[in-house]
Protein backbone atom coordinates (compact mmCIF):
# COMPACT_ATOMS: atom_id res chain seq x y z
CA UNK A 1 0.00 0.00 0.00
CA UNK A 2 2.85 2.40 0.88
CA UNK A 3 4.50 0.64 -1.94
CA UNK A 4 7.66 -0.24 0.76
CA UNK A 5 7.44 -3.95 -0.82
CA UNK A 6 5.78 -5.37 -3.18
CA UNK A 7 3.60 -8.91 -3.30
CA UNK A 8 6.76 -10.90 -5.01
CA UNK A 9 9.26 -10.08 -1.91
CA UNK A 10 6.35 -10.52 0.31
CA UNK A 11 6.05 -14.15 -1.37
CA UNK A 12 9.98 -14.70 -0.91
CA UNK A 13 10.41 -13.12 2.95
CA UNK A 14 7.53 -16.41 3.98
CA UNK A 15 10.68 -18.86 1.79
CA UNK A 16 12.87 -17.13 3.59
CA UNK A 17 11.41 -18.44 7.37
CA UNK A 18 13.11 -20.81 8.97
CA UNK A 19 11.64 -24.52 7.53
CA UNK A 20 10.57 -25.15 10.88
CA UNK A 21 9.46 -21.70 11.86
CA UNK A 22 7.59 -21.96 8.19
CA UNK A 23 5.99 -25.63 9.38
CA UNK A 24 4.64 -24.51 12.63
CA UNK A 25 3.35 -21.25 12.16
CA UNK A 26 -0.17 -20.72 10.90
CA UNK A 27 -1.09 -19.06 7.75
CA UNK A 28 -1.43 -15.73 9.50
CA UNK A 29 1.56 -15.77 12.00
CA UNK A 30 3.58 -16.26 8.17
CA UNK A 31 2.61 -13.30 7.57
CA UNK A 32 3.04 -11.75 10.57
CA UNK A 33 6.84 -12.90 10.47
CA UNK A 34 6.48 -11.46 6.31
CA UNK A 35 6.04 -8.13 7.91
CA UNK A 36 8.15 -7.75 10.06
CA UNK A 37 10.86 -9.26 8.49
CA UNK A 38 10.42 -6.76 5.28
CA UNK A 39 9.66 -3.64 7.64
CA UNK A 40 12.61 -4.28 9.14
CA UNK A 41 15.24 -5.03 6.58
CA UNK A 42 13.26 -2.18 4.78
CA UNK A 43 14.49 0.00 7.47
CA UNK A 44 10.90 0.79 8.59
CA UNK A 45 11.09 -0.35 12.22
CA UNK A 46 13.99 -1.96 14.29
CA UNK A 47 13.04 -5.34 15.92
CA UNK A 48 14.24 -3.48 19.16
CA UNK A 49 11.73 -0.90 18.91
CA UNK A 50 9.28 -3.97 18.31
CA UNK A 51 10.19 -5.61 21.67
CA UNK A 52 10.02 -1.96 23.69
CA UNK A 53 6.62 -1.39 22.01
CA UNK A 54 5.24 -5.20 23.04
CA UNK A 55 6.67 -4.71 26.57
CA UNK A 56 4.48 -0.63 26.46
CA UNK A 57 1.42 -2.18 25.41
CA UNK A 58 2.19 -5.50 28.10
CA UNK A 59 2.48 -2.33 30.46
CA UNK A 60 -1.31 -1.14 29.48
CA UNK A 61 -0.32 1.99 27.32
CA UNK A 62 -0.08 2.44 24.26
CA UNK A 63 2.15 5.74 23.10
CA UNK A 64 1.19 5.67 19.44
CA UNK A 65 -1.09 8.49 19.14
CA UNK A 66 -4.42 7.73 16.93
CA UNK A 67 -4.85 9.92 13.82
CA UNK A 68 -6.82 9.95 10.51
CA UNK A 69 -6.17 9.54 7.22
CA UNK A 70 -8.73 8.88 4.63
CA UNK A 71 -6.94 9.17 1.48
CA UNK A 72 -5.58 6.01 3.14
CA UNK A 73 -8.24 4.17 3.78
CA UNK A 74 -9.95 5.44 0.08
CA UNK A 75 -6.46 3.36 -1.65
CA UNK A 76 -6.70 0.33 0.49
CA UNK A 77 -9.98 0.13 0.19
CA UNK A 78 -9.51 0.52 -3.69
CA UNK A 79 -7.63 -2.41 -3.79
CA UNK A 80 -10.67 -4.59 -3.31
CA UNK A 81 -12.59 -2.53 -6.53
CA UNK A 82 -9.40 -2.12 -8.91
CA UNK A 83 -7.97 -3.63 -11.41
CA UNK A 84 -4.89 -5.41 -10.09
CA UNK A 85 -1.22 -3.67 -11.62
CA UNK A 86 0.18 -6.90 -12.30
CA UNK A 87 -0.68 -6.96 -16.07
CA UNK A 88 1.90 -4.44 -17.66
CA UNK A 89 2.75 -3.72 -21.29
CA UNK A 90 5.81 -6.37 -22.79
CA UNK A 91 7.41 -7.79 -25.94
CA UNK A 92 4.70 -10.45 -27.49
CA UNK A 93 4.68 -14.06 -26.69
CA UNK A 94 6.96 -16.68 -28.68
CA UNK A 95 4.18 -19.21 -27.90
CA UNK A 96 0.82 -19.83 -29.17
CA UNK A 97 -2.44 -22.09 -27.96
CA UNK A 98 -1.13 -25.95 -29.03
CA UNK A 99 2.63 -25.22 -28.37
CA UNK A 100 4.40 -28.28 -27.22
CA UNK A 101 7.03 -26.85 -24.73
CA UNK A 102 9.33 -28.36 -21.86
CA UNK A 103 10.03 -26.35 -18.48
CA UNK A 104 13.56 -25.58 -17.28
CA UNK A 105 15.00 -27.98 -14.97
CA UNK A 106 16.57 -25.16 -12.90
CA UNK A 107 17.21 -24.90 -9.16
CA UNK A 108 16.78 -21.14 -8.37
CA UNK A 109 18.16 -19.74 -5.22
CA UNK A 110 15.79 -17.58 -5.31
CA UNK A 111 11.81 -16.34 -5.39
CA UNK A 112 10.27 -18.25 -8.15
CA UNK A 113 6.74 -19.17 -9.22
CA UNK A 114 7.80 -22.49 -11.27
CA UNK A 115 6.94 -25.57 -8.99
CA UNK A 116 9.58 -27.72 -8.03
CA UNK A 117 6.63 -30.75 -9.46
CA UNK A 118 6.72 -28.94 -13.03
CA UNK A 119 10.49 -29.03 -14.06
CA UNK A 120 11.63 -30.27 -16.85
CA UNK A 121 8.44 -31.46 -17.59
CA UNK A 122 6.47 -31.45 -21.50
CA UNK A 123 3.33 -29.54 -21.62
CA UNK A 124 1.08 -27.56 -24.17
CA UNK A 125 0.05 -24.36 -24.13
CA UNK A 126 -3.92 -23.85 -23.68
CA UNK A 127 -4.19 -20.25 -23.08
CA UNK A 128 -2.08 -17.18 -23.58
CA UNK A 129 -2.84 -14.69 -20.65
CA UNK A 130 -0.76 -12.02 -22.13
CA UNK A 131 2.40 -10.13 -20.17
CA UNK A 132 2.78 -9.99 -16.66
CA UNK A 133 5.51 -8.91 -14.37
CA UNK A 134 7.95 -11.85 -13.81
CA UNK A 135 8.17 -12.85 -9.81
CA UNK A 136 11.57 -14.45 -10.30
CA UNK A 137 13.09 -10.46 -10.86
CA UNK A 138 10.66 -8.38 -9.13
CA UNK A 139 11.02 -10.06 -5.80
CA UNK A 140 14.85 -9.19 -6.35
CA UNK A 141 14.95 -6.05 -6.73
CA UNK A 142 15.44 -7.09 -10.70
CA UNK A 143 12.62 -4.98 -12.19
CA UNK A 144 9.42 -5.87 -13.51
CA UNK A 145 10.59 -7.46 -16.43
CA UNK A 146 7.01 -8.22 -17.57
CA UNK A 147 6.82 -10.77 -20.34
CA UNK A 148 4.58 -13.64 -21.56
CA UNK A 149 2.29 -15.66 -19.41
CA UNK A 150 0.92 -18.91 -20.20
CA UNK A 151 -1.62 -21.92 -18.83
CA UNK A 152 0.49 -24.88 -19.51
CA UNK A 153 -1.00 -28.13 -19.74
CA UNK A 154 0.75 -31.57 -17.86
CA UNK A 155 -0.60 -35.06 -18.38
CA UNK A 156 -1.20 -36.13 -14.83
CA UNK A 157 1.04 -39.45 -15.95
CA UNK A 158 4.09 -37.33 -16.93
CA UNK A 159 4.19 -35.31 -13.42
CA UNK A 160 3.66 -38.47 -11.09
CA UNK A 161 4.48 -41.36 -13.06
CA UNK A 162 2.31 -44.89 -12.41
CA UNK A 163 0.55 -43.66 -9.71
CA UNK A 164 -0.85 -41.09 -11.65
CA UNK A 165 -4.87 -40.79 -11.81
CA UNK A 166 -6.30 -41.13 -14.87
CA UNK A 167 -8.05 -38.16 -16.93
CA UNK A 168 -6.12 -35.26 -13.96
CA UNK A 169 -3.99 -33.12 -16.26
CA UNK A 170 -2.59 -29.98 -14.20
CA UNK A 171 -2.38 -26.25 -14.99
CA UNK A 172 0.22 -24.25 -13.97
CA UNK A 173 0.63 -20.59 -15.09
CA UNK A 174 4.07 -20.37 -16.05
CA UNK A 175 5.63 -17.38 -17.92
CA UNK A 176 8.10 -17.75 -21.18
CA UNK A 177 11.55 -17.86 -19.19
CA UNK A 178 10.24 -20.64 -17.80
CA UNK A 179 9.63 -22.15 -20.60
CA UNK A 180 11.62 -24.17 -23.62
CA UNK A 181 10.20 -25.08 -27.09
CA UNK A 182 9.76 -28.76 -27.77
CA UNK A 183 9.28 -30.76 -30.22
CA UNK A 184 7.51 -31.86 -32.35
CA UNK A 185 6.40 -28.04 -33.51
CA UNK A 186 3.20 -27.20 -33.85
CA UNK A 187 2.08 -28.10 -37.23
CA UNK A 188 1.66 -24.99 -39.06
CA UNK A 189 -1.07 -25.39 -41.50
CA UNK B 1 -2.57 -6.45 11.00
CA UNK B 2 -5.61 -8.58 10.38
CA UNK B 3 -5.38 -11.20 13.95
CA UNK B 4 -5.71 -8.92 17.00
CA UNK B 5 -7.35 -5.87 15.73
CA UNK B 6 -10.96 -6.26 16.96
CA UNK B 7 -10.15 -7.60 20.31
CA UNK B 8 -8.49 -4.32 21.89
CA UNK B 9 -10.15 -3.72 25.63
CA UNK B 10 -11.18 -7.28 25.57
CA UNK B 11 -7.77 -8.53 27.50
CA UNK B 12 -9.06 -8.31 30.46
CA UNK B 13 -9.10 -12.21 31.70
CA UNK B 14 -6.99 -14.24 30.21
CA UNK B 15 -3.19 -13.23 29.77
CA UNK B 16 -2.33 -11.85 26.17
CA UNK B 17 -0.59 -14.21 23.69
CA UNK B 18 2.81 -12.86 22.48
CA UNK B 19 1.64 -13.04 19.12
CA UNK B 20 -1.56 -10.46 20.02
CA UNK B 21 0.98 -8.52 21.92
CA UNK B 22 3.27 -8.53 18.43
CA UNK B 23 0.23 -7.53 16.35
CA UNK B 24 -0.73 -5.01 18.47
CA UNK B 25 2.90 -3.69 18.67
CA UNK B 26 3.43 -3.61 14.95
CA UNK B 27 0.14 -2.04 14.16
CA UNK B 28 1.10 0.84 16.77
CA UNK B 29 4.33 1.46 15.52
CA UNK B 30 2.97 2.01 12.10
CA UNK B 31 0.17 4.41 13.66
CA UNK B 32 2.86 6.37 15.00
CA UNK B 33 4.74 6.29 11.63
CA UNK B 34 1.44 7.30 9.82
CA UNK B 35 1.90 4.61 7.84
CA UNK B 36 -1.61 2.99 8.77
CA UNK B 37 -4.19 4.33 10.41
CA UNK B 38 -6.71 2.22 12.99
CA UNK B 39 -9.21 3.70 10.68
CA UNK B 40 -7.97 2.17 7.51
CA UNK B 41 -6.97 -1.09 9.35
CA UNK B 42 -10.89 -1.82 10.70
CA UNK B 43 -12.58 -0.17 7.27
CA UNK B 44 -10.06 -2.91 5.26
CA UNK B 45 -11.18 -5.70 7.97
CA UNK B 46 -15.00 -5.04 8.23
CA UNK B 47 -14.94 -5.17 4.13
CA UNK B 48 -13.99 -8.36 4.48
CA UNK B 49 -16.47 -8.88 7.13
CA UNK B 50 -19.41 -7.90 5.49
CA UNK B 51 -19.18 -6.80 1.80
CA UNK B 52 -16.73 -9.38 0.39
CA UNK B 53 -17.49 -13.00 0.37
CA UNK B 54 -18.40 -16.10 -1.43
CA UNK B 55 -22.01 -14.11 -2.22
CA UNK B 56 -20.13 -11.78 -4.68
CA UNK B 57 -19.41 -15.11 -6.95
CA UNK B 58 -22.62 -16.78 -6.82
CA UNK B 59 -23.80 -13.30 -8.62
CA UNK B 60 -21.32 -14.01 -10.99
CA UNK B 61 -22.31 -17.65 -11.51
CA UNK B 62 -26.12 -17.03 -11.29
CA UNK B 63 -25.79 -14.41 -14.10
CA UNK B 64 -24.16 -17.01 -16.28
CA UNK B 65 -26.58 -19.81 -15.53
CA UNK B 66 -29.50 -17.19 -16.60
CA UNK B 67 -27.82 -15.10 -19.82
CA UNK B 68 -25.45 -17.02 -22.11
CA UNK B 69 -24.23 -14.15 -23.76
CA UNK B 70 -22.81 -12.85 -20.31
CA UNK B 71 -21.40 -16.59 -19.79
CA UNK B 72 -19.28 -16.20 -23.09
CA UNK B 73 -18.09 -12.76 -21.91
CA UNK B 74 -17.28 -14.44 -18.71
CA UNK B 75 -15.65 -17.23 -20.06
CA UNK B 76 -13.42 -15.37 -22.90
CA UNK B 77 -12.54 -12.37 -20.34
CA UNK B 78 -13.73 -13.23 -16.44
CA UNK B 79 -11.61 -9.70 -15.44
CA UNK B 80 -14.11 -7.57 -17.85
CA UNK B 81 -17.46 -9.69 -16.83
CA UNK B 82 -16.83 -9.44 -13.23
CA UNK B 83 -16.56 -5.44 -13.78
CA UNK B 84 -19.83 -5.45 -15.21
CA UNK B 85 -21.38 -6.64 -11.84
CA UNK B 86 -19.56 -4.11 -10.04
CA UNK B 87 -16.94 -6.68 -8.46
CA UNK B 88 -13.28 -5.53 -9.11
CA UNK B 89 -9.39 -6.15 -7.08
CA UNK B 90 -8.59 -9.57 -8.82
CA UNK B 91 -7.63 -10.52 -12.74
CA UNK B 92 -9.70 -13.70 -13.40
CA UNK B 93 -9.83 -16.71 -15.37
CA UNK B 94 -13.03 -18.72 -15.11
CA UNK B 95 -13.23 -22.19 -15.69
CA UNK B 96 -16.48 -24.30 -17.02
CA UNK B 97 -17.61 -27.51 -15.51
CA UNK B 98 -19.12 -29.56 -18.41
CA UNK B 99 -20.72 -32.96 -18.13
CA UNK B 100 -17.38 -34.43 -19.15
CA UNK B 101 -15.26 -31.98 -17.21
CA UNK B 102 -14.60 -30.71 -13.95
CA UNK B 103 -12.45 -28.12 -12.55
CA UNK B 104 -10.53 -28.18 -9.26
CA UNK B 105 -8.17 -24.78 -8.13
CA UNK B 106 -5.36 -25.01 -5.54
CA UNK B 107 -2.17 -22.78 -5.08
CA UNK B 108 0.17 -25.22 -4.28
CA UNK B 109 2.93 -22.63 -3.73
CA UNK B 110 1.35 -20.58 -1.09
CA UNK B 111 -2.63 -19.56 -0.93
CA UNK B 112 -3.86 -17.81 -3.92
CA UNK B 113 -7.30 -17.17 -4.33
CA UNK B 114 -10.12 -15.41 -5.70
CA UNK B 115 -10.65 -13.78 -2.19
CA UNK B 116 -12.64 -10.23 -4.07
CA UNK B 117 -15.41 -13.16 -4.96
CA UNK B 118 -15.26 -15.71 -2.54
CA UNK B 119 -13.95 -14.08 0.67
CA UNK B 120 -11.31 -15.22 2.99
CA UNK B 121 -9.55 -18.61 1.93
CA UNK B 122 -10.94 -21.67 4.47
CA UNK B 123 -7.95 -23.36 6.39
CA UNK B 124 -8.34 -26.85 4.71
CA UNK B 125 -7.26 -24.54 1.40
CA UNK B 126 -4.38 -22.71 2.73
CA UNK B 127 -3.35 -26.37 4.55
CA UNK B 128 -0.04 -27.89 3.37
CA UNK B 129 -2.26 -31.27 2.80
CA UNK B 130 -4.45 -29.86 0.49
CA UNK B 131 -1.76 -28.08 -1.45
CA UNK B 132 0.04 -31.08 -2.14
CA UNK B 133 -2.73 -33.23 -2.79
CA UNK B 134 -4.73 -31.71 -5.14
CA UNK B 135 -2.38 -32.21 -7.65
CA UNK B 136 -1.19 -35.14 -7.21
CA UNK B 137 -4.67 -37.20 -6.30
CA UNK B 138 -7.40 -35.34 -6.86
CA UNK B 139 -10.16 -38.20 -7.37
CA UNK B 140 -9.31 -38.98 -4.14
CA UNK B 141 -9.58 -35.90 -2.70
CA UNK B 142 -12.55 -34.83 -4.22
CA UNK B 143 -14.03 -37.89 -2.86
CA UNK B 144 -12.96 -36.81 0.30
CA UNK B 145 -15.52 -33.82 0.14
CA UNK B 146 -18.32 -36.03 -0.88
CA UNK B 147 -18.14 -35.73 -5.05
CA UNK B 148 -17.32 -38.85 -6.27
CA UNK B 149 -17.40 -38.38 -10.47
CA UNK B 150 -17.01 -41.21 -12.52
CA UNK B 151 -13.97 -42.47 -14.13
CA UNK B 152 -14.80 -41.23 -17.66
CA UNK B 153 -14.64 -37.42 -16.31
CA UNK B 154 -11.52 -35.38 -17.13
CA UNK B 155 -10.92 -33.53 -13.92
CA UNK B 156 -8.75 -30.37 -14.67
CA UNK B 157 -6.60 -29.40 -11.80
CA UNK B 158 -5.50 -25.52 -11.71
CA UNK B 159 -2.56 -24.13 -9.65
CA UNK B 160 -2.83 -21.01 -9.40
CA UNK B 161 0.79 -20.25 -9.59
CA UNK B 162 0.65 -16.38 -11.05
CA UNK B 163 -1.60 -13.02 -10.13
CA UNK B 164 -4.37 -14.64 -11.88
CA UNK B 165 -7.26 -16.25 -10.13
CA UNK B 166 -9.06 -18.98 -11.13
CA UNK B 167 -13.05 -19.40 -10.55
CA UNK B 168 -14.74 -22.56 -11.31
CA UNK B 169 -18.02 -22.12 -12.92
CA UNK B 170 -20.14 -25.06 -11.82
CA UNK B 171 -23.08 -26.79 -13.68
CA UNK B 172 -26.25 -25.64 -13.16
CA UNK B 173 -28.36 -28.35 -11.27
CA UNK B 174 -31.57 -29.98 -12.72
CA UNK B 175 -35.00 -29.14 -11.58
CA UNK B 176 -34.26 -25.41 -11.59
CA UNK B 177 -35.40 -24.20 -14.88
CA UNK B 178 -38.21 -21.99 -12.95
CA UNK B 179 -35.98 -20.50 -10.34
CA UNK B 180 -34.90 -16.92 -10.84
CA UNK B 181 -31.30 -15.39 -10.51
CA UNK B 182 -31.43 -14.42 -7.23
CA UNK B 183 -32.87 -17.58 -5.70
CA UNK B 184 -30.09 -19.64 -8.18
CA UNK B 185 -27.32 -17.56 -6.79
CA UNK B 186 -28.62 -18.61 -3.36
CA UNK B 187 -27.92 -22.68 -4.14
CA UNK B 188 -24.19 -21.30 -5.36
CA UNK B 189 -21.57 -22.38 -2.59
CA UNK B 190 -18.06 -21.64 -1.98
CA UNK B 191 -16.37 -24.66 -2.16
CA UNK B 192 -18.18 -25.33 -5.58
CA UNK B 193 -16.16 -21.95 -6.95
CA UNK B 194 -13.07 -23.56 -5.68
CA UNK B 195 -14.26 -27.09 -7.38
CA UNK B 196 -14.32 -29.32 -4.28
CA UNK B 197 -18.88 -29.73 -4.69
CA UNK B 198 -20.75 -29.50 -7.46
CA UNK B 199 -24.16 -27.33 -6.55
CA UNK B 200 -26.85 -29.31 -5.63
CA UNK B 201 -30.51 -28.93 -6.36
CA UNK B 202 -32.89 -27.07 -4.00
CA UNK B 203 -34.80 -29.41 -1.80
CA UNK B 204 -38.00 -30.50 -3.54
CA UNK B 205 -36.79 -30.07 -7.15
CA UNK B 206 -37.66 -32.90 -9.27
CA UNK B 207 -34.56 -34.69 -11.71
Amino acid sequence: MQHIFNIDESRHAIERMAPVDYLGSSYYERWLDRNIRLLVEKGVITREELERRMAQLAGGTDPATPHSDPKLTARMLRVTKDRTPYRQPGPPPCFALGDRVLTRHDAPVGHTRLPRYARGKPGVIVRVHGTFIFPDTNAHGQGEQPHALYSVRFDAALLWGDSAEPRAPVHIDLWERYLLPDAPARSTS
Amino acid sequence: MSGGHDEHGHHHREPESVLSLRVRALESLLVEKKLVSSEAVDRIVSAYEQDIGPHNGAKVVARAWVDPAYRARLLADGTAAIEELGFGGVDLQVVENTPGVHNMVVCTLCSCYPHALIGLPPVWYKSFEYRSRAVREPRVVLREFGVDLPESTEIRIWDSSAELRYLVLPERPAGTERLNEADLAKLVTRDAMIGVAVVKPPAGASH
